[in-house]
């Protein structure tokens, strides 16, 4: 069976028919071309894959599209400003927070959501709210310094 | 994952319609199960049945001396929610230790119940507070809702659509989660109201089960030392490559003492 799903993307009006099982994840990046998103592990534990929708963010490996009719959703590809990276972008920049850089646009997307509900956490907290984001190269420790970076260039 | 027919219900009946009228349905909530099932194709379901645009299914409320969980309310929502922080804190950080935020941002206590994992949080919540939960066609109390693995008395087609809560005098959670997955290896839920103490353990067994001896002594004297030395047997306990059913008996017993420490 396949259906037009239809939805706003990085702010953009956008839709493309496709089969009823499709992946959100699949969809953004076999039916938009936004391959920021990436697939990890494919069974909503490693956190690469996440994305915002209506606000809030989720694992678009374990949502049909479909089930995202209407929504309105922010990619890894969102967060820039034109040639201006968002704040918790710069941050991961800055304190080398990334190694081979596969699981970094889930742990963008998860620490920008972070820091909406906590404005300015403790490394304990960003350590606590990481935990369904893994980094195979382990490199935790700049990436949770990235978060309470990011988090305070944010609230500035 | 295999094909399926897909179906955005509009209502409760609207759902339950469709679900009689295909060969093979499934409810989708929030889809944190049913949806890795279909992707590993151990679910095959001819028809999915998305129970996520229909209104008045989500929120929370106090109702006299309960609080009021509607089926579709997320895991995020119930943790983030002041009626449950304020009334009954102990089901709020049960909320918020399930799976990841993520997870939590999908995932529904309906969904959750209705599955009846063996180690989800929820049934601990529900049997340790003495909850009701609400369906299409009745209202089972949650001693009666759980039948076993995977196993409730929903009947094909019936749907839940809220749980409720009586708030206790002191309540807490305690849990071992397992470090990957986060779902409890033993959780124990240790409610407390009017003298008369529930004694809930999730993760443990097949499915959520209370421990009389333990709530016969915490109802005479409400300190954790005096369930200290009662013996929780490990026959009949799940054992598997996380712990085996030994170490889950011993578990047990520590959780409640600690939960029973915490309720102060």
């Amino acid at each position: 069976m396949t259906i037009n799903v239809g939805a706003t993307v990085n702010g953009k009006e956008v839709s493309a028919e496709v089969e009823v099982r499709t992946l959100l994840v699949q969809y953004l990046r076999d039916h938009l071309g936004l391959t920021g998103t990436h697939v990890g592990c494919d069974t909503s534990q490693c956190g690469a894959c996440v994305v915002h929708v209506d606000g809030q963010a989720i694992k678009s490996c374990t949502i049909l599209a479909v089930q995202c009719e209407g929504a309105n959703m922010v990619t890894i590809e969102g967060l820039a400003d034109g040639d201006t990276l968002h704040p918790m972008q710069e941050a991961f920049r800055d304190n080398h927070g990334l190694q081979c850089g596969f699981c970094t646009p889930g742990m963008v997307m998860a620490a920008v959501d972070l820091v909406t509900r906590y404005p300015r956490p403790s490394e304990e907290l960003v350590r606590e709210q990481l935990e369904g984001n893994l980094c195979r190269c382990t490199g935790y420790h700049n990436i949770v310094k990235s978060v309470v970076a990011g988090a305070e260039a944010m609230a500035s | 994952m295999y094909d399926f027919i897909y179906h955005r219900a509009t209502s409760i009946g609207d759902a339950q319609s469709i679900f009689k009228n295909s060969e093979d349905p499934v409810y989708l909530a929030g889809g944190m199960t049913v949806l890795p099932t279909m992707k590993q194709r151990l679910a095959n379901p001819s028809d999915v049945i998305d129970l996520g645009k229909i209104d008045g299914l989500t929120g929370v409320e106090r109702d006299g001396d309960e609080i009021v969980v509607r089926a579709m309310t997320t895991h995020a929502a119930v943790a983030a929610s002041s009626e449950v922080a304020a009334a009954i804190p102990a089901l709020a950080a049960l909320a918020d230790s399930v799976g990841d935020p993520h997870v939590r941002n999908r995932g529904t206590i309906g969904g959750s119940i209705a599955n009846n994992d063996p180690a989800a949080d929820y049934p601990a919540a529900l049997v340790g507070l003495g909850g009701t939960v609400v369906t299409t066609s009745k209202e089972v109390a949650a001693d009666d809702f759980f039948t076993g693995m995977f196993e409730t008395v929903l009947e094909p087609g019936e749907l839940i659509t809220a749980v409720r809560f009586p708030v206790p005098e002191a309540a807490h959670y305690m849990k071992f989660p397992n470090p990957a997955s986060r779902y409890a290896l033993v959780g124990v839920m240790v409610v407390r109201t009017g003298g008369v103490v529930r004694v809930a353990v999730t993760g443990a067994g097949p499915c959520v089960f209370r421990i009389a001896k333990m709530e016969a002594a915490l109802s005479a004297n409400f300190r954790p030392e005096v369930i200290e030395n009662i013996v929780v047997a490990a026959d009949g306990l799940n054992s598997d490559i996380h712990a085996g059913s030994d170490y889950r008996a011993h578990l047990v017993g520590v959780m409640a003492s600690r939960a029973v420490a915490a309720c102060g």
